[in-house]
């Protein structure tokens, strides 16, 4: 039986699912019920200063008949008074004691009042903490979240304060709405966090009511803008995860957030360097129960590919990112279309023609019209085969001869020390000497 | 009748004719329009009559856009509303979707269609249209079917004055009184009528050419003719006693049931039709949900051979309704009502044709108490012979493929009339064609 259990910065817990900050984790009551289904680990609800909620909160974007496959929300933090919710964590942990128990804070600005809610936040006796840098609405206008995750140097300065003090594990949550995530990161590790969780929500607004004008969600005829997540949100954060994983200055354990709804979500973000991964909207959806498909998913496709620990595929994609630069110019794929699947909806077609390079053909045979790929043509940028309705109808074919390989770096480097300038001329001297037609 | 069957409640006879097909709500029609592919150069838009844009006006649906997705449909069809009740989606637009092909549910056009038209009619504007100058010419078009009505809007909008001529009270042909009440009532033929006469088409009804007014006075009023007259009543039997008390002829059945006046519509308890076609599928459907106790339907070839839908025929065995193939009836019995019908065994002698022969001493009787015939409609042959140049073959009006004109150049004609009856929607697109034909012949 594969063994899910994972480690993050110190962070124990039986599987890799974690609940996310966030209104599932805002109660006892909540994260019992979420423990007792099956989830690993919570982060609970931010605590911190007072604050008052508005209503509406939420917004959710529908995409073709899907329900909610981005959320945004203004909620603030926990608007529950922070004696109560340390008295619930602290029974929480009593009553699952091998279950990760993550408090999530966020304080003003001053070093004594860190001090004091690092400690008070031990004293539940919880696994970690989590710093919210990140909460990108409200908090953030009184100079706290996403205010703090802006600002490397604020972002380095508070998790000092609390490194000083705390006796376990500390986990910084990043904000994504910032030009490049890797330098708050490394403030995070400058100084001394245990771990990196990312992404929290992005900026956003959700929509506008074409009737009324409104912006969603309204507070009685007010809007702005909210943390956006979601399954919509998720390739944004692997991205960004990814960016953390590989920076060598980071070199921390990431808890992973961002659209994951499913077990094949948490596969991609822990093959891009995750130790754990935390789920919001979709429990928000649907409710604790999905963990149980998340539980048993993983276990299967890791005895299916022969892992035994999470360990074993942790990052194991990390190696292919890189740059353009050395990517393989002379790697060469063409479109092929599998005439017996065809159903004939020429979307390939349309798409090709265009949206992209012109290299379908439509011959009409039979009353309908059959779809033919001029392969000398294809430049191998697979749009047919996205936009393909049918499972492996079209697949992309690798035709050349895998002899030769040069990157973009390499030509130039070729060219710098012949001589060669950059021209279209010179560049064209090489497509025709390797069989590159661009039509 | 003999025996009458015994009337129903209102509720049962409402909950008998209740739409087969009921509309969709606005996220159902979303999630459907949805569901489409959205195919480039579609096969559902070939396989439509009317050619419709199909995945344009699904896509409309999708985004909201539902004046501009009735607009994509009223522009190739204008009796859009009855084919989306009434086509035989299955074998048309519906068939014809590749999702069939993917061997998934293909794309509920029909129902898609029926969402954007009703949508349309609760508020039907006029302003989707763009409206040609006015030409100063005259068009007549005999018959308000679906074929007349299409006619007479396209010329409105290409600046024709029109004005359609009506031998029954109400307009809209079949689409009024032709349709089964489980698939369409009369009051949506009539918004189509409505919508049609709001462009500029003056109906005028109870007005029968050849009687009311001869058809050398409309010759010499109008600048040309479109005839949309569909096909006249079913032939006879030309078996003994059909001139029983008992004895209907399938159309007038149908059109008595579309009054909606359900428990005034005689039904005996114990029903045979004769013919396999769609109207005789209609007739028996109708009987039985009228509160016949037995319906039959007699059809002297095999189930190979009836023109009736696979569907309409699983809609009949649905409501039970008893079938007799290979059976040729020979005599319907009776004194004064009809009692019982005498049939012969017949067998398929040669395939090619459906050749029959009866089997010696297969005689057996099917006791029943009314005989309605369906065994298609014959063409208004007497009237057609009053028209000069005026070519039949087969009993059909022969045109121009192009330009639906007949033999007689100021005459044009489409629907059942050239067809030998077909489906609304050919016999839209024939009327919505043969406008084009008569622009054409009137602008030379």
């Amino acid at each position: 039986m594969a063994d899910l259990s994972t480690n993050c910065g110190g962070i124990k817990s039986p599987n890799p699912f974690w609940l996310a900050s966030a209104p599932p984790t805002n109660s006892v009551y909540q994260v019992c019920k979420a423990f007792e289904q099956g989830w690993g680990g919570a982060v609970w609800k931010t605590i911190g200063e007072p604050v008052m909620n508005v209503c509406n909160r939420y917004g959710g974007y529908d995409y073709n008949g899907q329900k909610i496959i981005g959320l945004n929300n203004i909620e603030l933090i926990s608007d529950r008074p922070i004696e109560k919710n340390f008295k619930e964590i602290a029974e929480t942990k009593r009553l699952f004691p091998n279950n990760a128990v993550v408090v999530s804070l966020m304080v003003e600005s001053k070093r004594e009042t860190w001090h004091e809610i690092v400690k008070r936040s031990i004293d539940t006796g919880c696994d970690g903490i989590e710093l919210n840098y990140g909460c990108p609405h409200g908090m953030s206008e009184r100079g706290m979240g996403s205010a703090v995750g802006q600002v490397p140097e604020y972002c380095k300065m508070i998790t000092e304060w609390v490194v000083e003090v705390s006796t376990i594990p500390v986990l910084v949550k990043l904000t994504p709405n910032v030009s490049d995530i890797v330098y708050p990161a490394r403030a995070a590790k400058a100084a001394k966090a245990d771990g990196i969780s990312l992404i929290n929500t992005i900026n956003s607004i959700i929509g506008v009511d074409l009737d009324t004008f409104q912006i969603m969600p309204s507070v009685a005829g007010k809007s702005g803008h909210g943390g956006y997540a979601g399954a919509a949100v998720k390739p944004i954060a692997l991205h960004l995860v990814s960016q953390v994983a590989r920076d060598k200055d980071v070199n921390l354990p990431i808890s992973a957030i961002g659209g994951i709804t499913n077990w094949k979500d948490a596969v991609e973000f822990i093959l891009l360097g995750a130790s754990s991964v935390q789920v919001c909207t979709a429990v928000m959806h649907y409710g604790f129960r999905i963990v149980k498909d998340m539980i048993e998913g993983l276990t299967n496709w890791m005895e299916s590919k022969g892992f035994s620990s999470i360990k074993d595929f942790r990052g194991k994609s990390l190696e292919q990112i890189d740059d353009f630069g050395n990517f393989n110019l002379l790697h060469k794929t063409v479109a092929r279309i599998d005439q017996k699947k065809c159903i004939h909806c020429n979307l390939c077609y349309i798409a090709c023609e265009d949206g992209a390079h012109q290299c379908i053909d439509l011959i009409p045979v039979n009353g309908h019209n059959k779809t033919v790929v001029r392969e000398s043509d294809c430049v191998g940028c697979s749009l047919c085969s996205l936009v393909c309705p049918v499972e492996d109808c079209i697949s992309m074919v690798r035709v050349d001869d895998k002899s030769e390989s040069k990157t973009w770096n390499e030509l130039m480097k070729e060219y710098k020390n012949e001589n060669i300038p950059l021209t279209w001329e010179n560049l064209g001297e090489f497509q025709k000497k390797h069989g590159i037609e661009i039509h | 009748m003999k025996n009458l069957a015994p009337k129903l409640s209102i509720k049962e006879y409402e909950n008998n004719f209740a739409e087969l097909h009921p509309p969709l709500t606005k996220l159902t029609a979303k999630a459907e329009a949805e569901r489409c592919l959205y195919c480039f150069d579609s096969p559902c838009t070939k396989a439509c009559p009317t050619h419709i844009d199909i995945p344009a006006f699904i896509k409309k649906i999708s985004t909201d856009n539902l004046l501009g997705s009735a607009n994509t449909i009223l522009g190739s069809n204008w009796i859009a509303l009855t084919c989306a009740k009434a086509c035989p989606v299955e074998e048309l637009c519906e068939g014809a979707c590749v999702y069939n092909e993917k061997g998934e549910k293909p794309i509920e056009i029909g129902r898609l269609q029926r969402y954007a038209m009703d949508n349309y009619y609760k508020n039907p504007t006029s302003k989707i249209f763009s409206f040609s100058n006015k030409k100063n010419k005259s068009v007549g078009i005999i018959g308000s079917g679906p074929a007349g009505l299409a006619c007479g809007a396209e010329l409105t909008l290409l600046g024709y004055d029109v004005t359609i001529y009506e031998a029954n009270k109400t307009p809209g042909g079949l689409n009024s009184w032709g349709i089964a009440p489980y698939k369409m009532r009369q009051k949506d033929s009539l918004k189509e009528v409505k919508l049609i006469k709001s462009l500029g088409v003056k109906i005028k009804t109870g007005i029968k050419i050849g009687e009311t007014i001869s058809i050398d006075a409309l010759f010499k009023k109008h600048d040309a003719i479109f005839l949309g007259v569909g096909l006249s009543e079913s032939p006879g039997l030309a078996i003994p006693g059909e001139n029983l008390k008992g004895v209907v002829d399938a159309l007038s059945f149908i059109e008595e049931v579309k009054c909606e006046k359900w428990n005034k519509v005689k039904i005996g308890k114990r029903v045979a039709v004769i013919g396999a076609g769609n109207t005789a599928i209609d007739a028996a459907t109708e009987a039985k949900r009228l509160g016949a106790e037995k319906v039959s339907i007699i059809y002297r070839r095999s189930t190979a051979h009836m023109s009736a839908y696979d569907f309409e025929y699983a809609l009949a065995k649905n409501d039970e309704v008893n079938f007799y193939f290979n059976t040729v009836p020979q005599k319907i019995l009776g004194r004064k009502f009809v009692e019982g019908i005498k049939c012969k065994k017949s067998m398929i002698i040669k395939n090619g044709k459906a050749k029959i022969s009866l089997i010696p001493n297969s005689e057996f009787v099917i006791p029943v108490d009314m005989v309605i015939k369906a065994i298609g409609q014959k063409p208004y042959n007497s009237f057609f012979n009053s028209i000069p140049n005026l070519k039949l073959k087969d009993g059909k009006v022969v045109v121009n493929p192009e330009t639906y004109q007949t033999g007689n150049s100021k005459l044009f004609a489409g629907g059942d009339c050239i067809n030998g009856g077909k489906e609304v929607v050919n016999a839209a697109y024939d009327g919505k064609m043969a406008a084009h034909g008569i622009d054409e012949f009137l602008s030379n």
